[in-house]
């Protein structure tokens, strides 16, 4: 069972109808003994991070996600992937869960062509830098669909493919140990994500 | 590089999807379900469905069909027609929808687009107008272009991204079911005003006009319905066509 964390932020519907397409299955929880027995953890998220951030912490579940993401796979999709990071400068700073070493900052600011629309928002296509479990059935080249204007960055450890917006490269893909993230939605992104997603239910 | 955008959109009233709908090859031609699902397939980029029904029992029905399309089709789906609260948005997004989009509902009440925005996020509402040409001013028309507003709807369209509205749909009445092209003038004169994507509607024909569109670097997207549901225009074949000289596409 695939278990994506209820937090009270976000639509999940495409998640898990994504999911159950693929024969998955999912289930949307704020449980603790759900999270403990499931074999996999998305945490997604829309909105800002502040938000976000505080609305997570008041589940009670950070400590839990932490446990759980040393014994299995957990993938953090949009601003899931962000919230994973260290820190956050967007309106004012923020701590993360820090599981992956890396900041996330306005994409605006590093921007060189000011006329570039923000939000980085439509079809861009994926650039793996490094293959992993989770390319299993992805090419590189791939288009996947973004919607967000704050990117990771410092975080070229971990980094496992990015897309190209004028001069910055986009952070799309992380992984540090058994915790990944995804800045693009994959349950957006047609059939290219659901491939990745499959390839997450069997990592 | 971002790919420009191809966005077929489905006009749903009463449950079946209306305007030039022959679908060859389909068994159920009209069946919105069956539509979403062919070009969820067939290479489009994102869906809008409009729902153009008046009656509540239509509007009961179009959340139905809505809740059927959101489960099965994995691209973006906007939806708009009848949304003037946000209670309409919270209904929609309910059934699946990444985005709304608000038209006469913002005119008749401006400040549901910056209450969206908060509470949705900018991303979430697409302003989408309806634009005519009135003695030599883009004036701003109400009611699926019934009424003549008297706004500009240069202005109207800064206010509403000021506002926070994440994207701008602009439906040209001039060239509308005219099939001689989309309305470049006006379309031009927009993206020197605001920052946001903007999706062109209203008066695809060909393949060449899509070419033509995406030669102004302002133009994110083309919205078309007709070309696309008479199978006059294949999807794939444009995308390849468009890739062939040279604009970024998804295939």
């Amino acid at each position: 069972m695939i278990a994506i964390v209820d937090y009270g932020v976000g639509n999940l519907f495409s998640l898990s109808s994504s999911l159950k397409a693929l024969g998955l299955s999912a289930e949307v929880t704020s449980s603790v003994d759900r999270l403990r027995a499931a074999e996999r953890i998305i945490l997604p998220g829309v909105g800002a991070f502040g938000d976000a951030k505080a609305k997570l912490d008041a589940t009670g579940l950070v400590p839990i996600l932490r446990e759980e993401a040393a014994r299995k796979p957990l993938l953090g999709i949009c601003l899931g992937m962000q919230l994973l990071f260290e820190r956050s400068f967007e309106y004012g700073e923020h701590a993360g869960l820090g599981l992956v070493d890396g900041q996330v900052s306005d994409l605006r600011s590093d921007l060189a062509d000011k006329d570039l629309k923000v939000p980085h928002m439509g079809w861009n296509s994926l650039k793996i830098n490094r293959d992993d479990p989770l390319f299993r059935y992805v090419s590189d080249g791939e288009y996947v669909y973004y919607v967000h204007s704050f990117y990771a960055k410092n975080c070229a450890e971990s980094t496992l493919g990015v897309s190209q917006y004028g001069n910055v490269a986009v952070t799309g893909v992380v992984r540090s140990g058994n915790v990944y993230g995804t800045q693009f939605h994959p349950e957006k992104s047609g059939d290219a994500g659901l491939r990745l997603l499959r390839a997450f239910a069997e990592l | 590089m971002l790919a420009k955008r191809i966005i077929p959109c489905l006009d749903v009233r009463d449950g079946r999807v209306v305007k030039g709908t022959n679908f060859e090859g389909l068994r159920d031609m009209a069946d919105p379900v069956d539509m979403a699902r062919f070009y969820n397939t067939s290479g489009a980029d994102e869906l809008v469905f409009y729902d153009i029904t008046a009656s509540a029992e239509g509007r009961n029905l179009f959340t139905e069909i809505l809740r059927q399309v959101a489960a099965e089709i994995f691209i973006p789906l906007t939806v708009g027609g009848g949304i003037r609260t946000l209670e309409d948005f919270d209904r929609v997004l309910k059934c699946g929808a990444d985005k709304v989009s608000v038209n006469s509902g913002a005119i008749a009440d401006p400040s549901i687009i910056g209450a969206a925005a908060r509470k949705y996020g900018d991303q979430c509402v697409v302003l989408s107008m309806d634009v005519k040409r009135v003695d030599g001013q883009f004036r701003l028309f109400a009611r699926g272009g019934r009424d003549d507003t008297g706004i500009d709807a240069m202005e109207w369209a800064v206010r509403g991204v000021h506002a926070g509205a994440g994207e701008i749909v602009l439906n040209s009445i001039d060239t509308d079911g005219v099939r001689q092209g989309f309305d470049l003038p006006m379309l031009d004169a927009l993206a020197a005003r605001v920052g946001v994507p903007i999706i062109a509607s209203g008066g695809a024909g060909a393949m060449e006009d899509f070419a033509q569109l995406f030669t102004h670097p302002g133009i994110d997207a083309g919205l078309a319905a007709s070309i696309f549901h008479t199978r006059q225009v294949d999807i794939r074949d444009l995308k390849q066509y468009l890739r062939d000289r040279g604009v970024e596409m998804r295939l």
